[in-house]
């Protein structure tokens, strides 16, 4: 069968920015409508050309997705990449419903399931027990269709000794453990998917992965959204390309990812944190909140050689020990090239309250020329404080050295720090 | 199997079949209200006891001012405590319903902007809680009624019919306030005042009838009717006499215009509340 089961045709959408967006205030249309007999009367005045010197800007917006279009046949696995603000998270948002379009059409044919999120409406009041069966209706199982699969949840997410405990008492790898249980016993005709490997260990990703594969094998139609293009390489038979709201590439999804990583530039200076996305919200008693290169130009790209540094700012509410920061390197593709922490280190940090800068250095690391990106995540004695699955892309480039050591005939992602010499 | 059924998304297009939308979504619905009722008393050491404790004091307390102290009349030659009784549930349950559904949204937040589901069924959950609540509040009824040796007769049968009633005064203020929360959060401000206001508007601590002969006997017959009809406009007014009239028996006159009026009103902000609601809820998740 390839029929269509999802037909999406000129979709746009429009955010208005500022006065009529986000945060306005009662007290803003109060005074529109006390002010408005005023500007218009300035307006038949001063006649229509001078409309701005009232300060009375048209309101600023901006199009989070222009004119897209694309068929999605049954069965197909579609892998939609693209960098952050492409418009990835709208168009699964228009899909699921959960906000309206401006423009366009969308026909779906079928039963859908959304996981924007894993674990959305867990409430850390209730008992595992109890938010498996509240995830599940949230997610669209009915009670009946729970209750058949309580304990293939139950055994998937490796939680059996405390199903009675509130979740708020679970760490953070059993809470995710739990919501992505749930969320993988789903069983629609269509499954939208956002983003959710990029939680738990990596044996529990490996695991989420299996799954992801099997549920693509059973023939259902999965749109997934992903930064993990060894995922996208791994689980779809399509990628789609999003550029600014609009399609920019679709195909296969070799293909496609090619594009995507010859689309990636290296910003420059500091990259904001606070806007990077997170899988889990943190309760902001402990935050990234930007970083910086450590370079003589001040860019993301080293030369081959020296060893990549960067410094990352943190701000604690209150002053706190025993600070644990992880960083995860991966190469672009999304494979994880090595991990550190700072407690294998033996060096947890100590924060004052405020912000505080710290400085990270790779010392002896040689990677090979390319592009990578680090996640960065920070642990208290309390638990998960803060966790940037995908925080900063940088690229080493090639230098004097790397010519001279021929670094392009390298394999690998680094050069060994490795010694051979006759011993006898 | 069955046939697979096309949605079709479409700007502007108010989903047609909102209603079947709506009872297709009940199973969520009643494990949000079940949810909600659950957690509401989690981590106190009273626990659902806060649910008797409340109005319990506000009785005892309006009782001793009003009853005792300012020595007003009762209605229907019943005790004092019970005229106080039979008003103080429903208005405690409105007055709870008003607050906890105009949180509602704005609380669920994360759901609001992570799964589709019709919005209302959230406002819709916490007004089950507030019911809960009244239904145990219900006992201190009882209590009183035990205690003063006051028998209920055949009318308080009608009583389901005046809770229901009860429930959609409570319900169109409320999706009319959820909504207008979720934009401006300054209806966060503005509703304990509506509530603390309410109390005093609303014939809670003292009985309607009072109110009615004293307007007539100031400001003459005539004029005195008219305000007090104005003053019946209030959905809560209507209730309240029913649950009175319904609790305390006696030989007292209902006051069918102001009821009426009442329950005209009720209708109304229902109706107004239902479609603001739908208008708007479809740009909750850009909005919050």
């Amino acid at each position: 069968m390839s029929d269509t089961v999802i037909h999406v045709e000129n979709l746009s959408k429009q955010y208005v920015l500022g006065k009529n967006g986000h945060s306005d205030g009662l007290k803003h249309v109060i005074h529109d409508c006390v002010t408005a007999p005023l500007r218009w009367l300035k307006k038949t005045a001063a006649g229509t050309e001078n409309l701005k010197i009232n300060g009375h800007k048209a309101p600023e917006s901006f199009w989070a997705l222009k004119d897209v279009s694309f068929d999605i046949k049954r069965g197909e696995v579609v892998g939609i990449i693209g960098r952050n603000g492409a418009g990835k998270s709208t168009l699964l948002k228009i899909l699921s419903r959960i906000t309206e379009q401006t423009r366009g059409r969308v026909e779906i044919t079928g039963r859908v399931a959304s996981l924007l999120e894993v674990g959305t409406g867990f409430h850390p009041e209730l008992s595992g027990r109890e938010n498996i069966f509240l995830n599940g209706a949230i997610l669209g199982m009915g009670r009946q269709e729970i209750r058949q699969k309580f304990d293939e949840i139950v055994a998937f997410a490796e939680v059996e000794k405390f199903l009675d405990t509130p979740v708020k008492r679970y760490s953070s790898g059993m809470y995710v453990r739990l919501a992505f249980a749930v969320a993988a016993h789903l069983e629609p005709e269509i499954l939208i998917v956002d983003e959710v490997l990029a939680v738990g260990d990596a044996q529990f990703q490996n695991k989420c992965l299996g799954k992801m594969q099997e549920v693509s094998k059973g023939g259902r139609t999965v749109l997934f959204v992903s930064h993990n293009m060894e995922a996208v390489l791994k689980l779809c038979t399509r990628g789609i390309l999003l550029a600014r709201g609009s399609v920019f590439a679709t195909g296969e999804p070799g293909k496609v990812t090619a594009i995507y990583f010859e689309d990636q530039i290296s910003t420059a200076g500091e990259v904001d944190l606070r806007k990077k996305p997170r899988p889990l919200p943190g309760n902001g008693a402990v935050q990234l909140i930007s970083a910086s290169p450590v370079t003589d130009d001040k860019i993301w790209s080293y030369p081959f050689g020296q060893p990549p540094a960067l410094q990352v700012q943190v701000e604690a509410q209150q002053a706190i020990d025993k600070i644990e920061l992880g960083i995860g390197l991966f190469s672009a593709r999304g494979f994880e090239v090595a991990s550190w922490s700072s407690s294998y280190a033996r060096s947890l940090l100590s924060l004052k309250a405020g912000l505080n800068t710290v400085q990270i250095n790779f010392n002896d690391l040689k990677l090979l020329p390319g592009r990578y990106y680090l996640g960065l995540g920070l642990r208290s004695e309390r638990g998960f404080e803060d966790y940037i699955p995908e925080a900063i892309w940088f690229e080493i480039v090639i230098s004097d050295e790397s010519a001279r050591a021929n670094a392009h005939t390298m394999l690998g992602t680094f050069v060994l720090n490795a010694e051979a010499k006759i011993v006898g | 199997m069955k046939a697979a059924q096309t949605l079709i998304l479409e700007p502007g297009r108010t989903a047609k079949n909102y209603w079947r939308d709506l009872f297709h979504y009940r199973e969520l619905f009643l494990i949000l209200a079940w949810r909600d009722v659950i957690v509401r008393y989690k981590q106190t050491s009273a626990g659902a006891a806060w649910a008797l404790i409340q109005p319990m004091m506000s009785i005892l307390i309006m009782t001793l001012i009003f009853g005792g102290l300012a020595g007003l009349p009762s209605e229907h030659n019943a005790p004092y405590a019970i005229m106080v009784c039979a008003a103080t549930l429903p208005w405690q349950f409105f007055a709870n319903a008003l607050s906890l559904s105009s949180q509602s949204v704005v609380s669920n937040a994360s759901l609001i902007s992570k799964i589709y589901f019709p919005r209302m069924i959230v406002p819709a959950s916490s007004i089950v809680v507030s019911l809960v609540d009244f239904m145990v509040a219900c006992s201190i009824l009882a209590g009183l009624m035990v205690w003063y040796h006051f028998w209920p007769t055949w009318r308080l049968l009608v009583l389901p019919a005046l809770v229901i009633l009860a429930i959609a005064a409570a319900l169109g203020p409320g999706l009319i306030l959820t909504a207008l929360t979720v934009r401006y959060r300054d209806f966060r401000m503005i509703i304990p005042f509506i509530v603390q206001f309410g109390l005093y508007v609303c014939p809670v601590a003292y009985s309607s009838t009072y109110l009615h002969d004293k307007l007539a006997a100031k400001l003459g017959t005539d004029l005195g009717e008219k305000l007090f009809l104005l003053y019946s406009l209030n959905p809560m007014v209507g209730v309240i006499d029913g649950f009175r009239w319904a609790i305390l028996g006696g030989s007292g006159t209902f006051y069918w215009p102001g009821f009426v009026l009442s329950v005209c009103l009720t209708l109304v902000l229902l109706v107004t509340g239902i479609l603001y609601f739908r208008k708007t809820e479809r740009a909750f998740a850009d909005v919050i």
